[in-house]
C-alpha cells in the first residue's frame, strides 16, 4: 500500500499510563493516516480500553501525547476533541434511552453547528440540525427508524446508531470500539461494507474483536499485548509474525 | 440474526417531531386544565368576596413558580438540588430589604457606591433575581464538581450556610426576620388588592413556565436533556457538560429567587425560615408530587401540597404525621406524580 | 486568651466532634452499603434523647435511659429499614429524599404526640456531676470528658466490629459487590437490617447523651444531621475514617471558631458589632472548610470508592 503524503489524522506518541503498579500503556505509538482503517487488536486485558479512554480524552496519560489533525490535544477535554473532529462509537451502546434516534444524532451534530447555548429557537425547527442527522442515519440504513427512540431499537440498530452519532459529528477521525460486537454475521457484514465506504472520508481506529471482520477490513493492524504494540503493519505482516502468533493468535 | 436495518416502511412523517404518540396533546391540555382551575379559583373566590381563598390562590401560584424553577434543574437537568430555599429566601430578603429601607427612606447601601432603595416590585425582583443568581452560579460552580448523593448534601449544605447567616447577621432581623410594613408597589396595579396581587403571581408563574418550556425546546435544552440522560454522549458530541448544567442551575435559581421575593411580599414578612432546609424539602417534594421533570408538575404539586396543609391543618392539629404518611405512600405505590396519572408517561423522544 | 480557655475550648470542640461521629458514622455506613440517603437519621437521634430522658424521668437511673435511648433508636431504625426504605435501595436518590423527608414529618410529629410538645429534661447523672482541674487552672465538666471517652469507645468498638468480625466482613463485602454476598449465601436483608439498626443505634446513643447538656425536644436532630452531611462530605461518603477525621474537623473549626472570632473582630470594630459580625462569620466556617475540601479534594479526604 502506498504511503499518503497526508499528515495522519490521528497519531498518538509514547503514550504511558500506570494504574498503582501496574502499566495499562507501555510507551504505545501509532498514528492513522487518511483514507484506512487501522485495527488495533489484542486479548483481554492488553490496554486497550485504556488507549482508547486516553486517545478520546477520558483519562490522562502519565508521559506522551494526543494528535489530531497534527495538532497537539493532549491537554483538551473529551468534548474539545470532539469538537476537532474525533468522533467515537462506544463498546457498549451508549444512547440517550428515552430520546429518538434522530434526537440521538441531532446532538451530535449540534456542536459542529455552532453553539448550545441558544436559548430561543426550537430544535424541531432547526433544519441544519435535522439534516445533518438524517444524513448521518441514512448513511447507515436507519431512516426508516428515525422517530423510533433508543430503547426500542433493536441491539444490532443500536451499534448503527452509535455509528450514525459519531458520523453526525462531521468527523475527521473515527474511533470505533468493537462496533461489530453482538451484530451476527449478515450484520456484521453490512456494517463492514459501510466501513469500507466511510474510511475515505474519515480514516477509522477500529478496535474488534472479530478477527474475520479484522483481517476483511483493515489496511493495516497493530497488535497490543500487555499494554505495548508488539507488532504493527499490513495484514499480511501480521499474519506472518511470528511474536503475534505466539504472543496472541495462539491463546485466542 | 438480520436485525441491522428493517426494511424500509412507510411511515408517515406527519406526526409531531417533537412528541409522538397518544399523550403528545394531553401533557399541554392538563396543563392548561390546572392553570385555568387556579385562576378560575381565584377569580371565584374574589366574586364571592373570599380574599382569604384569593391569597391561598396566590400562596399556590407562587410556591408553584418556586417549584418551578427548582424543576429545571431538579426535573429537567437531573441536577437534585436541596438548597433551592436559600435562592427563595434570598429573593425574599431582596424583598423584605427593599421595603425596610424604603420606609426609613434611606438608602441600601451608602458606601461604596449608593443605591437607593426602592419600594417598585419590577426593581425588587431585580435585585431578588440577580443575588439569587449569583449565589445559584457560586454553589452550582462548586456542588457540579460532584454528583449523586454528594450534590444532594452540599446543595443543602450551602443552603444551611446563607440560613445561619441570617439567623445571625442582626441588621436584617436575625432570627426574628424583617416585616413588610408596607406592601412593595407595582406600576398601575393596587397591589393591596388580593386579585390584583393573585394576578402579578400568577403571571410570574406563567412566565417561569413559558421560560421553562422555550429552554427546553432550544438546543440548550437539548443539550441539558442530555446531560441528564447521559453525560458521555453530551461530551462525545463534542459538548461540555459543566457550563450547561451551570447554565440551567443559575437560570433555576434566579427564577426560584424571583418567586422569593412575590412570597415575601404576600406574607409581609420574610425570615431564615423561608430559607431552612423544611423549605428546600417542600419544593422538592411539589416537584416530584406533581411530576418530575413535567411543566405543570410543581402546579399539581403545590396545590396538592398547599390544599392538604390548610385542610388536614383544619382537621387535626396532628396533620404533619399524615401528610407524612400520605408522602410515603406517594413514593411508595404512586409514582409519576400527579401529571403521570393524568397524562400518562412523559414523551421525549 | 488563656491557656486554660484555649484548652476548654478545644475539648467541647472535641467533644461536638465526638458526637458528630456517631451520628455521621450511621449515615454513611448506610450509604456505603446500601446506596441510601437518609434524612431521617436525625429523627433517631431524637428518638434516642425522648426515650433516654422519658425512661430516666420514670425510673431515675440515667443509665437505664441510656440504654433505652439506644436500644428504641436501633428499633426504630430496623423497623423503618424493613417497612419502608427497604422498597428504596434500588430507586433513584430524589425517591429516598422524599421517603426520608417525609419520614422526618412522621417521626417530629409522632414525637410531640407521644411526648407532649414541651421540651424534656434530662439531668446528668450523680456519678458523672462536677467538673475535672485541668492544667491551666480550669474546670471541666466531668460529664463532657465522659461523653468524650464514650465516644472513643463506641468508635474503637465499632472499628474492631467492621474490621475483625464476621459481620464487620460481610459489611465491607457489601459496599464492594452486593451481588457477590448474596451468591455467598449471607443473608442479605437480614444484613441490611442489621447495619440500618446499628447506624440508628448510634445515632440514639449519642442523642441520649447530649439530651443531658440540652433540652430534648422536636428538632433537636436536623442541626446535627445537617452537620453530619458536612463531616461525611468532608471525609468522604463510606468512609468511617473519613467519618471520624470530618467530625473531629468540623467539631474543632466550629467550636474554636464561635468563640474566638468575636474576639477577633473585637480587636478592630465596637464590641456591639463584633460579637454580632463575629457569630455571623463563625458560622460559615465550616461550610467554607467544606467548600475548600471539595475545591481540593471533590470526593472527600478519604474516597472509599477510587
Amino acid at each position: 500500500m502506498a504511503e499518503p503524503a497526508h499528515a495522519p489524522a490521528l497519531a498518538v506518541h509514547g503514550l504511558r499510563k500506570a494504574f498503582g503498579g501496574l502499566t495499562a500503556t507501555d510507551d504505545v505509538s501509532l498514528d492513522l493516516r487518511p483514507g484506512e482503517i487501522h485495527a488495533l487488536i489484542g486479548p483481554n486485558g492488553a490496554g486497550k480500553s485504556t488507549l482508547i479512554g486516553q486517545i478520546a480524552g477520558w483519562i490522562a496519560p502519565d508521559a506522551g501525547r494526543v494528535e489530531l489533525g497534527g495538532e497537539d490535544v493532549t491537554a483538551l477535554d473529551v468534548a474539545a476533541r470532539a469538537r476537532l473532529g474525533l468522533g467515537r462509537s462506544f463498546q457498549v451502546s451508549s444512547l440517550a434511552a428515552p430520546l429518538s434516534a434522530r434526537r440521538n444524532a441531532m446532538i451530535a451534530a449540534q456542536a459542529r453547528q455552532g453553539s448550545s447555548f441558544r436559548f430561543l429557537r426550537p430544535v424541531a425547527w432547526d433544519r441544519g440540525l435535522r439534516e445533518a442527522a438524517d444524513a448521518a442515519l441514512a448513511r447507515v440504513g436507519l431512516s426508516p427508524r428515525a422517530q423510533v427512540p433508543a430503547a426500542e431499537l433493536s441491539h444490532g440498530e443500536r451499534r448503527l446508531l452509535e455509528v450514525a452519532c459519531a458520523l453526525a459529528l462531521g468527523p475527521k477521525a473515527l474511533l470505533l470500539d468493537e462496533p461489530m460486537a453482538g451484530l451476527g454475521m449478515e450484520g456484521s457484514a453490512r456494517l463492514g461494507d459501510l466501513l469500507e465506504a466511510l474510511k475515505a472520508e474519515a480514516p477509522i481506529l477500529l478496535v474488534e474483536h472479530d478477527m474475520d471482520a479484522v483481517f476483511r477490513l483493515a489496511d493495516r493492524i497493530s497488535v497490543l499485548v500487555a499494554g505495548r504494540v508488539i507488532a504493527s503493519g499490513s495484514v499480511e505482516e501480521i499474519r506472518g509474525d511470528a511474536e503475534v502468533r505466539r504472543a496472541y493468535l495462539g491463546e485466542d | 440474526m438480520a436485525e441491522t436495518a428493517t426494511p424500509p416502511q412507510t411511515r408517515p412523517e406527519t406526526r409531531s417531531e417533537t412528541r409522538h404518540g397518544p399523550a403528545a396533546w394531553r401533557e399541554p391540555l392538563v396543563s392548561l386544565a390546572l392553570l385555568a382551575l387556579l385562576a378560575g379559583c381565584a377569580i371565584w373566590a374574589d366574586a364571592a368576596g373570599e380574599p382569604y381563598y384569593v391569597n391561598l390562590a396566590s400562596r399556590i401560584a407562587i410556591l408553584a413558580m418556586a417549584g418551578a424553577g427548582l424543576n429545571l434543574a431538579l426535573g429537567f437537568g437531573g441536577m437534585v438540588s436541596f438548597g433551592h430555599a436559600a435562592f427563595f429566601g434570598l429573593g425574599g430578603y431582596a424583598a423584605g430589604i427593599a421595603a425596610h429601607h424604603a420606609m426609613n427612606y434611606e438608602p441600601v447601601f451608602a458606601w461604596p457606591f449608593v443605591i437607593e432603595a426602592s419600594d417598585q416590585m419590577p426593581a425588587i425582583w431585580l435585585a431578588g433575581m440577580v443575588m439569587a443568581g449569583l449565589a445559584g452560579l457560586v454553589f452550582g460552580a462548586l456542588s457540579l464538581r460532584t454528583s449523586g448523593v454528594y450534590f444532594i448534601m452540599i446543595t443543602l449544605a450551602f443552603a444551611q450556610m446563607i440560613y445561619y447567616f441570617a439567623v445571625s447577621w442582626p441588621a436584617y432581623g436575625g432570627e426574628d426576620g424583617l416585616s413588610i410594613y408596607v406592601r412593595n408597589s407595582f406600576p398601575g396595579l393596587d397591589s393591596y388588592d388580593p386579585l390584583s396581587f393573585f394576578a402579578l403571581a400568577f403571571a410570574g408563574l406563567l412566565a417561569t413556565m413559558g421560560i421553562t418550556r422555550v429552554l427546553m425546546s432550544s438546543r440548550f435544552g437539548a443539550a441539558l436533556s442530555m446531560a441528564r440522560l447521559n453525560e458521555t454522549r453530551l461530551a462525545t458530541a463534542g459538548i461540555r457538560p459543566f457550563p450547561i448544567r451551570l447554565t440551567a442551575f443559575g437560570v433555576s435559581a434566579v427564577l426560584t429567587g424571583w418567586a422569593g421575593a412575590l412570597y415575601a411580599d404576600l406574607n409581609g414578612f420574610v425570615s431564615p425560615a423561608m430559607m431552612s432546609w423544611h423549605m428546600s424539602g417542600e419544593l422538592i417534594v411539589f416537584c416530584i408530587l406533581g411530576g418530575v421533570g413535567r411543566l405543570a408538575g410543581p402546579v399539581a404539586g403545590a396545590a396538592a401540597w398547599v390544599l392538604l396543609e390548610t385542610f388536614l391543618g383544619g382537621a387535626t392539629e396532628r396533620w404533619p404525621f399524615f401528610l407524612g404518611l400520605a408522602l410515603l405512600a406517594v413514593v411508595l405505590f404512586f409514582r409519576g406524580g400527579i401529571v403521570g396519572a393524568l397524562a400518562g408517561k412523559p414523551r421525549d423522544g | 486568651m488563656t491557656l486554660a480557655l484555649l484548652i476548654e475550648q478545644l475539648l467541647n470542640g472535641v467533644q461536638l466532634g465526638v458526637m458528630l461521629f456517631l451520628a455521621a458514622a450511621g449515615l454513611t455506613l448506610v450509604f456505603g452499603v446500601m446506596g441510601l440517603i437518609n434524612l431521617a437519621h436525625g429523627s433517631l437521634y431524637m428518638t434516642g434523647a425522648f426515650v433516654c430522658a422519658w425512661v430516666a424521668g420514670s425510673t431515675g437511673s440515667f443509665w437505664l435511659g441510656l440504654v433505652a435511648g439506644a436500644a428504641a433508636a436501633a428499633a426504630a431504625g430496623a423497623l423503618v429499614e424493613a417497612l419502608v426504605l427497604r422498597r428504596l435501595y434500588d430507586r433513584d436518590h430524589l425517591d429516598q429524599v422524599l421517603a426520608t423527608f417525609a419520614l422526618i414529618l412522621v417521626f417530629s410529629e409522632g414525637a410531640r404526640w407521644i411526648f407532649g410538645p414541651q421540651p424534656l429534661w434530662l439531668d446528668v447523672p450523680a456519678a458523672l456531676q462536677g467538673a475535672v482541674s485541668l492544667p491551666g487552672g480550669a474546670a471541666y465538666p466531668t460529664y463532657r470528658l465522659a461523653i468524650i471517652g464514650a465516644g472513643v469507645a463506641a468508635a474503637v468498638l465499632l472499628w474492631l466490629l467492621i474490621a475483625r468480625t464476621r459481620m464487620g466482613m460481610r459489611i465491607r463485602a457489601g459496599e464492594s459487590d452486593r451481588e457477590m454476598i448474596g451468591a455467598l449465601g449471607v443473608n442479605i436483608s437480614v444484613l441490611y437490617t442489621a447495619v440500618f439498626a446499628l447506624g440508628a443505634g448510634l445515632a440514639g446513643f449519642a442523642g441520649a447523651m447530649v439530651g443531658a447538656l440540652q433540652s430534648v425536644q422536636v428538632g433537636m436532630g436536623e442541626p446535627v444531621l445537617i452537620l453530619a452531611f458536612v463531616v461525611i462530605v468532608i471525609g468522604g461518603i463510606g468512609s468511617i475514617k473519613g467519618a471520624l477525621v470530618g467530625a473531629l474537623l468540623v467539631g474543632v473549626v466550629d467550636t474554636l471558631g464561635r468563640v474566638f472570632l468575636p474576639m477577633g473582630f473585637a480587636a478592630f470594630l465596637p464590641p456591639s458589632e463584633a460579637s454580632g459580625v463575629g457569630a455571623a462569620v463563625a458560622s460559615l466556617l465550616i461550610y467554607l472548610l467544606m467548600a475548600g475540601v471539595l475545591v481540593w479534594r471533590p470526593k472527600g479526604l478519604f474516597p472509599a470508592d477510587g
